[in-house]
């Protein structure tokens, strides 16, 4: 949490510093305010006080309450500035850091993690520090002032308020070493019922073919009762809270009265009007302490949370990079080649190789396809090329250079990548299609046509509502899997890349529109490097090199016919998905 | 993802019927409502009382501050023979020099005996009797608060829980065709937040609302009674401060609300580039993904300080509205007390009046907002229970035995559509004899699974009719048609539950060796052995198992299930080259003896069959086996050569 408020400015420093002023003069006036209010008590009783006497105290007091406000204003302004501006800049700085994460880091935190510390985590930061401003510098204050404040009026008193304040935080201690740990259970037991849910609403067909609802809601009504008997447990606990702190305050009172009144018949003539008057305002003084304690223990109820999620933050912005950017500038006399030198591949903490001593090269305009089964690396190896993350051991040279000293940016603009899912962003087909940074001039309007058709998206971007301008929901909820998985493709056609990298890009569409985009491709990009992952035999049939991958091993390269000859992994995939006729015509 | 921060209130479409429905539908515990509502209220009026009670208290007390000295009380001394003479004397003494300023100095040096007369006396039993009784209201008073919070968490919690079962059970009566046009997300929000936030807010607001209006009215009768004067001055006070934060409130709304549209979009626009990340990078799209997050950043920080600032001022201004009251009844009561009207006991009791006046306000203002949210709620929440149900099946009087079915499946003249007025499937007709194999194939999004709809009479036909061993399907019951089919498909569907459930399902006394012979005849015996528990281990939503295993395990779950006809959707990508075969494996067994519908991707299975529906753009457009369509050279054969053509 420390570690994190480091990150205020000067400026935001400076501000606090004078909150606090404030928040002084705040207290000192509330703490004023009772005085007046015995001096008018006084006043009261004595007779023959004039009237004018009263206005002035009155005057005053209304000054204290006035200056309590107006410094609460200004605490108020100056908390809201600090923490917006605080929370801003540290959402800036997360959001900075993980744009520079390369796609370890990302596995590492998980992008819904990411996606909560970015936003709820944040918020929670930012709303103790408004609160803290506010109500956290001023309990303890409070509390420190209004006890000395009495102590020095009467001892019995005293002890009767520091009765009323320990009652009141046993029993919310009490409370929270009952309730605290069931609300975690509550939390999951929620789950719970939104998980059977859920499974009822996914698995709706199988249930209904199993004639099985009744079951299903058997299981419902189990952890529906459980829940409603967490909840009902702890809101009973929960329940006495009210009571507890509404009896102890008017005791207080009461308490204060009753005592009271032993005292000033036990004192002299002298006395008995201070006394009085001390009685009253020690009611409401009396009152300020346990409001304070209370605010206190809600602090303390409230910061646990809170420093997890700062944590959660530090742990983010403390990540040390692992990509690091090199400075070659990625003008090459080679073009469109790629070439892989006993590249091996492990996860940072794992003990298992991914990819073990993989060697080929693919030279301009050829293309060089990946299969195997799930688990064999293929996916892996296509992302060490746009180094979404590093070799573990040998190198990767694209056009001759190794990736590591290309910057980052110049090696992405020779590559066109079109993931596994298709990644869709909120906008238009054009704004998706023309997305990125490619080094060159922006994408033309005919560009992104002709990047679409080769795509075989015409026809449906042709029918939507407004064509090319027609909105894109965000994570492109609004289309089908296989038009954005053609949009995803085309987005790579309208870069202009010399090197494509299609990891698994096709299987979200027919065999028909699959043949008939590559085809169109090949066309269409002459010169450019293909290098593809496929789990089809009908996708890699036809490609220059076949790289067969097994348990992250190379087990053969070569032709389609080459393979089946020789490579035994290959023709049992590919017999899985042709038969032997077929394959033999192909 | 949960998202906080100030609740902005939502308006209910028919605040009035909404919570009519709502509180009708509490049934029994109706009365129990009733019952602890009529608990805040004395509640409520008990601590209304007790200030005027503390007033006497005061009263009590400062009657003991002014000394008995007048004449008469002198003479009596004067003449008391059991006070010495020099007493006396000394007295006289000090008496003759007493003024306004040094009056209780003086008082204070009389002579103890003389002093003892004069002094004045608190009358201590009546301060005792006081206080006993207000230490009875006091706890009596939180008795009875305690008693009902505990009726109103029992009244909440259980409603939940019967609204909850009343939406899960209403799932199941809903045609499936109410699932195409909503989301599951919102199912989910019904079942969770809205019951939620009823139940919250009739454990809170409802109770709170009551005794803050009670408290309210309660204390303006109160304070009229004790005072008029004080009684307007108090509310007159109030009621400017009240106004001035009303103003405040009212601009506020407006930031609160854009508040949270401004941190909807920039949550929405981190989940989009983070979930985006690799394209984010691979394109270069990160310095623009910087300067829009700035953008709206920028934008969120902005009203972020402005409804952080306003909401702040709330606490402060209240405290201010008090503090005003709180002179304001000072001074009038000064003013009246001097004047000899009213008894300082009075002002006491106006000071805590005061808060009893203040307070409700703010929480009746609170309770109105959560209520109108809880309206909304329950509208959504009703809306669903209302939905229109499936068909009433009463009527229906023919049943086929499993046992006794033969096989034999027929489509006649079938015409349907999802939409009324949109037919997919044009006058389809065919015949499938027992035992044999239906292959349906067709592009990605053709509408194969409206096949599988439509034989399970998952939604209705709009004409013709499928005849089951020659019964249409229209006069047999839905249960009854499922329990005629196998039905394995793609998207593997298991729940959070143990190996052994998962199979058996609802199906009753299935012995553990009837579970393993189909593990083994599906092949995963050796790997559910592997298990921590063996078919014990309880299956969740993570990656411990693969998807060609999720898949076997269904399967097995339908040789379980064994019925005369087979649903089956073959795997395709998700699956390893080798449990690919292991799956084909198992689902060749299940279609033993069975007639059977796949939807095909292998071309093995496509030529085998005995029957190709081919599909496109929802409508079967051509039929026949596969060398009567590879001769036909239409959209079947153009689809079949462009696997291994390039």
């Amino acid at each position: 949490m420390f570690k994190l408020l480091k990150r205020l400015s000067k400026k935001d420093l400076v501000l606090i510093i004078i909150s606090f002023a404030f928040i002084f003069f705040q207290v000192w006036v509330d703490l004023k305010l009772p005085d007046y209010m015995s001096e008018i008590t006084v006043l009261i009783q004595t007779e023959g006080s004039s009237m004018s006497d009263i206005l002035v105290q009155g005057g005053y007091m209304m000054l204290c309450a006035l200056g309590s406000l107006i410094s609460a204003f200004i605490v108020g302004y100056f908390a809201s500035f600090v923490a917006a501006n605080f929370s801003k800049n540290i959402r800036r700085s997360i959001f900075k850091k993980v744009e520079n994460f390369s796609m370890s880091e990302i596995k590492k935190f998980s992008t819904s993690s990411l996606i909560t510390r970015t936003t709820n985590d944040v918020t929670q930061v930012e709303m103790l520090i408004a609160m803290g401003m506010q109500l956290m510098m001023r309990a303890p204050i409070m509390a420190i002032w209004a006890v000395s404040k009495i102590l020095n009026k009467s001892f019995e008193w005293s002890m009767l308020t520091a009765g009323c304040v320990a009652i009141l935080l046993f029993t919310i201690i009490v409370l929270m070493i009952i309730v605290l740990p069931r609300f975690e259970k509550v939390q999951k037991l929620i789950d719970s019922v939104n998980g059977v849910t859920r499974e009822n609403l996914t698995g709706i067909r199988v249930i209904r073919a199993f004639n099985a609802e009744k079951y299903q809601e058997d299981r419902f009504e189990k952890v529906n009762g459980e829940l409603t008997k967490m909840q009902l447990f702890n809101q009973r606990c929960f329940a006495i809270l009210n009571p507890i702190m509404n009896i102890v305050m008017n005791g207080l009172t009461l308490g204060i009265y009753f005592i009271g009144a032993f005292l000033i018949n036990g004192a002299g003539m002298v006395d008995k009007m201070t006394m009085f008057s001390n009685m009253v305002v020690f009611t409401s003084y009396g009152m300020q302490v346990i409001m304070s304690f209370l605010m206190l223990a809600m602090i303390f109820m409230i910061i646990p949370r809170v420093q997890v999620s700062a944590k959660r933050i530090n742990a983010v912005l403390d990540e040390e990079l692992t990509i690091k950017d090199g400075d070659f500038a990625g003008d090459t006399k080679e073009t469109g080649t790629v070439e892989f030198k006993h590249v091996s591949f492990k996860y940072p903490d794992a003990d298992e190789y991914l990819l073990r001593d993989i060697s080929f090269k693919v030279k301009k305009g050829e293309v060089i396809a990946f299969i195997g089964s799930t688990g064999s690396g293929k996916s892996t190896l296509i992302n060490l090329v746009p180094r979404f993350y590093d070799v573990t051991d040998g190198e990767i040279l694209v056009d001759g250079v190794n990736v590591k000293d290309y910057k980052l940016d110049a090696l992405h603009n020779k590559l066109g990548y079109v993931p596994q899912r298709a990644v869709m962003f909120t906008g238009t087909v054009s704004s998706n299609v023309s997305y990125g940074d490619n080094g060159k001039e922006d994408i033309t309007s005919n560009k992104i046509k002709e990047a679409i058709e080769v795509a075989q998206g015409t026809e449906f971007v042709e029918k939507m509502d407004k064509t090319y301008d027609s909105h894109i929901a965000r994570g492109g909820t609004n289309i089908s899997g296989g038009q954005k998985q053609r949009l995803a493709i085309a987005r790579a056609i309208a870069r202009d890349p010399e090197i494509y990298i299609f990891d698994d890009s096709f299987s979200a569409l027919d065999y028909k529109t699959d043949s008939i985009l590559r085809k169109e491709l090949k066309k269409y990009t002459k010169d450019a490097t293909s290098m593809i992952v496929a789990q089809r035999i009908g996708t890699v049939l036809n490609a220059d090199k076949i790289v067969v991958l097994d348990k992250g091993e190379c087990v053969g390269i070569g032709t389609h016919k080459e393979l089946l000859k020789k490579c035994e992994i290959y023709r049992e995939i590919a017999l899985s998905q042709l038969s032997k006729e077929e394959l033999e015509n192909a | 993802m949960p998202r906080r921060g100030p609740r902005i209130p939502e308006k209910s479409k028919d605040f009035k019927g909404s919570m009519k429905r709502l509180f009708s539908s509490l049934d029994k515990w109706r009365y129990l409502l009733i019952f602890s509502l009529i608990l805040a209220m004395i509640s409520a009026i008990l601590a209304l009382i007790a200030p005027n009670r503390l007033s006497d208290l005061t009263d009590t007390i400062t009657d003991g501050l002014v000394p008995n000295v007048n004449e008469e009380k002198m003479t009596e001394i004067m003449n008391d023979p059991n006070i010495s003479m020099e007493d006396k004397m000394k007295a006289g003494e000090i008496l003759a020099t007493i003024n306004d300023e040094n009056a209780l100095e003086k008082i204070d040096s009389l002579p103890t005996s003389i002093y003892e007369e004069i002094k004045p006396e608190i009358d201590i039993d009546k301060v005792k009797e006081i206080s006993l009784l207000l230490l009875i209201l006091y706890s009596v008073s939180a008795v009875l608060s305690y008693v009902q919070s505990f009726s109103m968490s029992t009244i909440s919690n259980n409603f939940a829980k019967g609204l909850r079962t009343k939406i899960s059970t209403k799932i199941n009566k809903l045609p499936l065709k109410y699932f195409d046009n909503h989301e599951t997300g919102n199912v989910l929000s019904i079942v969770t937040n809205d019951v939620d936030t009823i139940a919250m807010n009739m454990n809170n607001s409802l109770a709170s609302l009551v005794t803050a209006v009670t408290l309210f009215i309660g204390s303006v009768i109160m304070m009229f009674y004790t005072n008029w004067i004080m009684a307007i001055t108090a509310i007159l006070s109030s009621l400017i401060g009240f106004g001035f934060m009303g103003l405040i409130l009212g601009k506020s709304q407006k930031y609160f609300i854009q508040r949270q549209v401004e941190l909807g979009n920039l949550n929405g626009y981190i989940e989009e580039m983070y979930s985006g990340h690799n394209v984010v990078k691979a394109y270069n799209g990160d310095k623009r993904a910087i300067k829009e997050f700035d953008e709206l950043n920028e934008k969120l920080y902005t009203c972020n300080r402005k409804s952080q600032f306003l909401s702040g001022l709330m606490q402060p201004i209240m405290m201010f509205v008090g503090n005003f009251g709180y002179v304001a009844v000072c001074v009038v009561g000064a003013l009246l007390t001097m004047n000899d009207i009213i008894s300082f006991g009075v002002i006491v009791a106006f000071m805590i009046y005061v808060r009893m006046f203040t307070n409700p306000l703010s929480q009746i203002a609170q309770a109105m907002t959560s209520l109108q949210s809880t309206a909304a709620a329950s509208e959504r929440v009703f809306d669903f229970v209302d939905e229109k149900e499936m068909s009433n099946q009463d009527n229906l009087t023919h049943h086929l035995d499993k046992s006794k079915v033969k096989g034999k499946i027929e489509f006649k003249n079938v015409k349907f559509g999802y939409d009324k007025d949109k037919t997919i499937i044009k006058d389809f007709s065919a015949l499938a004899q027992p035992g044999e194999k239906i292959a349906i194939v067709g592009p990605t999004g053709a509408g194969k699974t409206t096949m599988v709809n439509l034989l399970m009479k998952f939604y209705e036909l709009n004409k013709g009719d499928i005849f089951i061993d020659g019964v249409a399907t229209s006069d047999l019951t839905r249960e009854n048609v499922h329990d005629l089919f196998v039905m394995v498909l793609q998207d593997t569907w298991l729940f959070e539950g143990t190996v052994r459930d998962n199979i058996k399902f609802n199906k009753q006394d299935v012995s553990d060796e009837e579970i393993w012979e189909a593990l083994k005849v599906v092949g995963v015996d050796h790997f559910v052995k592997t298990l921590p528990n063996g078919i014990d281990t309880v299956l969740k939503d993570d990656e411990s198992i693969s998807a060609g295993q999720k898949q076997l395990l269904t399967i097995a779950r339908g040789m379980i299930a064994d019925a005369p006809f087979l649903i089956l959707d073959e795997a395709t990508s998700n699956v390893d080259t080798r449990t690919e075969e292991l799956v084909q494996k198992a689902m060749d067994k299940l279609t033993e003896g069975r007639t059977s519908f796949i939807i095909a991707h292998r071309l093995s299975t496509i030529k085998n069959a005995d029957l190709i529906l081919v599909m496109k753009d929802g409508n079967i457009i051509e039929q026949g086996n596969h060398d009567e369509l590879i001769e036909k050279n239409g959209f079947y054969a153009e689809l079949y050569n462009s696997q291994f053509q390039n």
